[in-house]
């Protein structure tokens, strides 16, 4: 059996870590600084928006932003530990709610409850997580989409009302931006959650380069060769549900709050299905590919309905299939090509390598 | 006692839009290897069709008859046309492909034909069978057409050339190339099946539920939850898994006290769950079994 | 000739895997083609059957298959039985013969040629209600030339039948080869690794190293070749 190779890991669409130059040559110190010097660079754009940008634009960017952290949780299940899942919309909606109820009932103030949607949402995933070993593919399909159905029913039902604030939901309070900064609730809240995303996609960069990351990936890649290697793939599987929530988790959390709103119906299936097309358009198993999903979840359905209120989902399903069609592996896998084929040098016709 | 029986009756008449929708899907997934998200919506626009044909005046059979060939050609243009160029990228990409088709046929259908609520007609009438209040003769004749359709479906895959053709094809592309079958035309052709069995279901479904473009969403769900019940591999097992499905829900809503009503629905899939933990491959689904 | 290949080159993606490949093989009779792991084996035989981006010239009784699709090729009589057996697992024994002539249309031949297979295998005949994937790495690599023989090919490709089965059913199969060659006047190309085999069946052999055929010439030379006893032969 040969390994999985190159192509067959550009067929399944999939990131394959970069083949790490050797250590200390130049063309390593080369590829780390351009990539640092890339996102350094996407970094002080990305500071410098909310400052020239209307407040409408900035509030827009900001869920896009929280999407885009939506799309890493379910890229570390889905793309990264082959785990598929159409349940998130369960994980952003009970991260959301953690907050909003914490917020709205008990007053607490909104930066704690974020790793608190967060520690809530490890452990339902992580429970999740167990049965859904002995599910495969579809089954597994299936029962994630059991979770994401049942999340709305659960937010509606009246005996918790009370907690959940039923049909209506919650309203949240919009922060005031700290220290008497000279900005507005929403400029903060934009930096606010940008912070928030530089560290989770720091950690979720550091966790899929590490030793745990290589793990995972093997799991997905042969998940029997893995076992075989003495990789704990129960483990592994669990946990990556579990931190995969977490991440969805935060980013609901976060959503509650710059949306300052709650209700059971926003948290369907549907919300599932596009973070799976954002995921998708982005790349699967690219972590900056999440941003692009963000971007394309949120702007993609308001253009298609601009264009035509009656036909917007034909002109959105289209605009899909378009993308898809152009690029197969999604945006990531897009780009690779494209630099693949501008940094090969051209070679004389019929040398052998 | 009594009110048990009639619940699990009441929930096997349910169970034949089911059973039927699960059919459907199980086909298409033994023609191509994958779950066909669009498939209700397919279903539904096919069922528009037949009610605008017989808006225009055509009896019924024969818009019958035309809907399931039109749906059958349909299936397979959008095959060639929509998911050949992408049948080598990634499986996930694929599943956007079919989530796309699916916003396309739902919009469309509500643009043409608006959300208001139509009747469509059945052939079998709507009188208590048999004088009993537990099942119609439209529901009768919903259990005799699925189990009609299975019939022939059975026969055709088990005991056809070319239903055995389609099989390999879908199960092992490049092996059944390599015997000289035309992958691409097989493919197409459970794709124009699939598309057809749909079209009868939803014409058979929207006597029941009423015809308006969101119809099948809730349908297809059961459906496919009745399929991965009954084992994907099994169009039998989707039909009892889709019966079965009618049942679960029916009663969970009638016996589990206080909450049984509302959430339904998450009861019923979360005994399906509960029974794929035991059963992984389904009730009768085969598990394929592979030498490591 | 019946099998004519000049210039081939083969490609995976961006990278060649055969540079000018060039051999040819009579009606009825048997070749061979030795080689490392990597060397190219399997390439050519893919190549053959349309399964890989080639270029160059292949002609199979005096037509150009070159560029063919797959089941084109196979419409033409030649079978080939890849490596991995490419068994259908989840249908029956009996079902996996029948779809071995799919491509033709008289059922008393298919029926006779049934029949002799069995014959051929009798340990196919005992489990032919079964699920194939239930079957031993011997009897699939025997199910999986029994379907070959069932499209009544002018011309068999062989990608190492005796990888991963135990001597003594390895000779077994080998013996069949022999006979269904005689008796039947299939010609075949046997890729294989178990080099002292192949060429005891084979009359000419080709030896491959890294996509090009290094060596050419009747299995009694390149078998008492030094280099190739001391890379192949293990002595």
């Amino acid at each position: 059996m040969t390994a999985p190779s190159d192509e067959v890991a550009a067929k399944e669409g999939v990131a394959r870590a970069p083949a790490p130059a050797r250590a200390g040559s130049s063309a390593a110190v080369r590829d780390d600084r351009g990539h640092r010097l890339a996102i350094l660079a996407a970094v002080i754009v990305a500071f410098l928006i909310p400052l020239f940008a209307r407040d409408f634009l900035t509030f827009q960017l900001t869920q896009v932003m929280v999407y885009a952290l939506a799309i890493l949780g379910l890229n570390l299940l889905t793309g990264f530990n082959g785990q598929f899942s159409l349940g998130h919309s369960a994980f952003y909606g009970i991260g959301a709610y953690t907050t909003a109820i914490m917020m709205s009932r008990w007053g607490i103030p909104y930066f704690w409850t974020l790793p608190a949607a967060g520690a809530v949402c490890f452990a339902v995933g992580f429970l999740f997580g167990l049965p859904a070993l002995r599910l495969q593919g579809l089954y597994l399909a299936l029962a994630t989409f059991a979770l994401a159905i049942a999340m709305p029913q659960i937010l509606k039902f009246q005996p918790l009302e009370s907690f959940t604030g039923g049909v209506q939901g919650l309203v949240v309070d919009q922060p005031d931006p700290p220290f008497g900064l000279p900005i507005d609730a929403d400029q903060w809240l934009y930096y606010f959650t940008l912070a928030v995303l530089l560290v989770m996609f720091a950690g979720a960069a550091n966790l899929v380069r590490s030793r745990t990351g290589r793990a995972i990936m093997a799991i997905r890649d042969n998940p029997i060769a893995a076992a075989a290697m003495g990789i704990n793939t129960a483990l592994y599987k669990t946990l990556t549900f579990g931190v995969s929530a977490l991440y969805t988790g935060i980013a609901g959390a976060l959503g509650a709050i710059v949306v300052q709103f709650v209700a059971p119906d926003s948290f369907n299936f549907l919300l599932s299905i596009s973070f799976l097309v954002g995921l998708v358009i982005g790349g699967v198993g690219s972590i900056p590919g999440c941003l692009v999903g963000g971007l394309f979840v949120l702007f993609v359905p308001n253009i298609a309905e601009s264009v035509s209120t009656g036909l917007a989902g034909v002109i959105y399903g289209v605009i899909l299939l378009i993308v898809i069609f152009v690029m197969p592996a999604g945006t990531a896998g897009f780009a690779r090509i494209v630099f693949a084929r501008l940094l090969r040098s051209p070679k004389p016709e019929g040398r052998s390598r | 006692m009594e009110l048990l029986l009639q619940q699990v009756l009441a929930g096997l008449s349910t169970g034949t839009i089911y059973a039927c929708m699960a059919l459907a899907v199980v086909m298409i997934y033994q023609a191509i290897d994958h779950l066909n998200f669009a498939q209700g919506e397919m279903a539904m626009f096919s069922t528009f069709i037949a009610w605008q044909l017989i808006q225009w005046g055509l009896p019924y059979w024969v818009a019958f008859a035309i809907t399931v060939v039109v749906s059958f050609v349909a299936g397979v243009l959008i095959d060639r046309v929509l998911f050949r160029p992408i049948q080598n990228a990634p499986i996930l990409s694929q599943i956007v492909a079919f989530i796309a088709l699916f916003s396309i046929l739902n919009s469309s259908a509500g643009q043409i034909w608006d959300f208001t609520i139509k009747s469509f007609p059945t052939p079998f009438g709507h009188t208590a069978l048999f004088g009993s209040a537990l099942i119609d003769t439209h529901e009768a004749g919903m259990i005799g057409v699925t189990l009609g359709m299975l019939g022939l479906l059975y026969l055709f895959f088990r005991r056809t050339r070319l239903g055995l053709a389609m099989r390999a094809a879908a199960a092992n592309p490049e092996s059944a190339r390599l015997v000289g079958i035309r992958v691409g035309w097989m493919t197409a052709l459970g794709w124009g099946m699939a598309a057809a069995i749909g079209a009868v279901a939803g014409m058979l479904i929207a006597p029941v539920v009423f015809l308006e473009p969101n119809m099948m969403l809730g349908v297809l769900l059961y459906g496919f939850a009745g399929a991965v019940l009954g084992g994907m591999t099994s169009p039998g097992g989707a039909v009892a898994g889709g019966f079965a499905v009618g049942v679960i829900e029916n009663l969970a809503g009638t016996f589990i006290p206080y909450f049984g009503r509302e959430l339904k629905l998450t009861i019923a899939l979360i005994l399906i769950v509960a029974v794929l933990m035991v059963r992984p491959s389904g009730i009768f689904g085969r598990q394929a079994v592979t030498r490591v | 000739m019946m099998l004519e290949v000049e210039e081939l080159d083969a490609f995976y993606g961006e990278q060649q895997a055969l540079f000018g490949v060039g051999f040819g093989l009579d009606e009825g009779r048997v070749r061979t083609l030795l080689g490392a792991n990597g060397a190219g084996k399997t390439t050519v035989l893919r190549a053959l059957s349309g399964m890989v981006r080639l270029s160059g010239q292949i002609r199979f009784c005096g037509e150009r298959i070159a560029g063919w699709a797959t089941e084109n090729i196979v419409r033409r009589g030649i079978a080939h039985v890849p490596e991995g057996r490419g068994t259908f697992l989840r249908v029956t024994v009996e079902e996996n013969l029948q779809l071995g002539a799919m491509t033709r249309r008289d059922r008393p031949g298919i029926a006779a040629d049934l029949e002799q297979v069995y014959e051929h295998f009798p340990r196919l005949k005992e489990r032919r209600m079964q699920q194939a994937g239930t079957l031993s790495g011997g009897e699939q690599q025997m199910l999986a030339v029994g379907r070959a023989l069932m499209l009544r090919p002018r011309l068999m490709l062989l990608d190492e039948p005796s990888f991963g089965l135990a001597p003594l059913v390895v000779a077994e199969l080998f013996e069949i080869l022999r006979r269904v060659n005689r008796e039947m006047g299939v010609a075949m190309l046997i890729v294989e690794q178990n080099a002292t085999l192949a060429l005891d069946l084979a009359e000419h052999a080709y030896v491959l190293e890294t996509g090009r055929i290094m060596m050419d010439g009747p299995a009694e030379v390149i078998g008492a070749d030094e280099s190739i006893r001391r890379a192949y032969l293990g002595y």
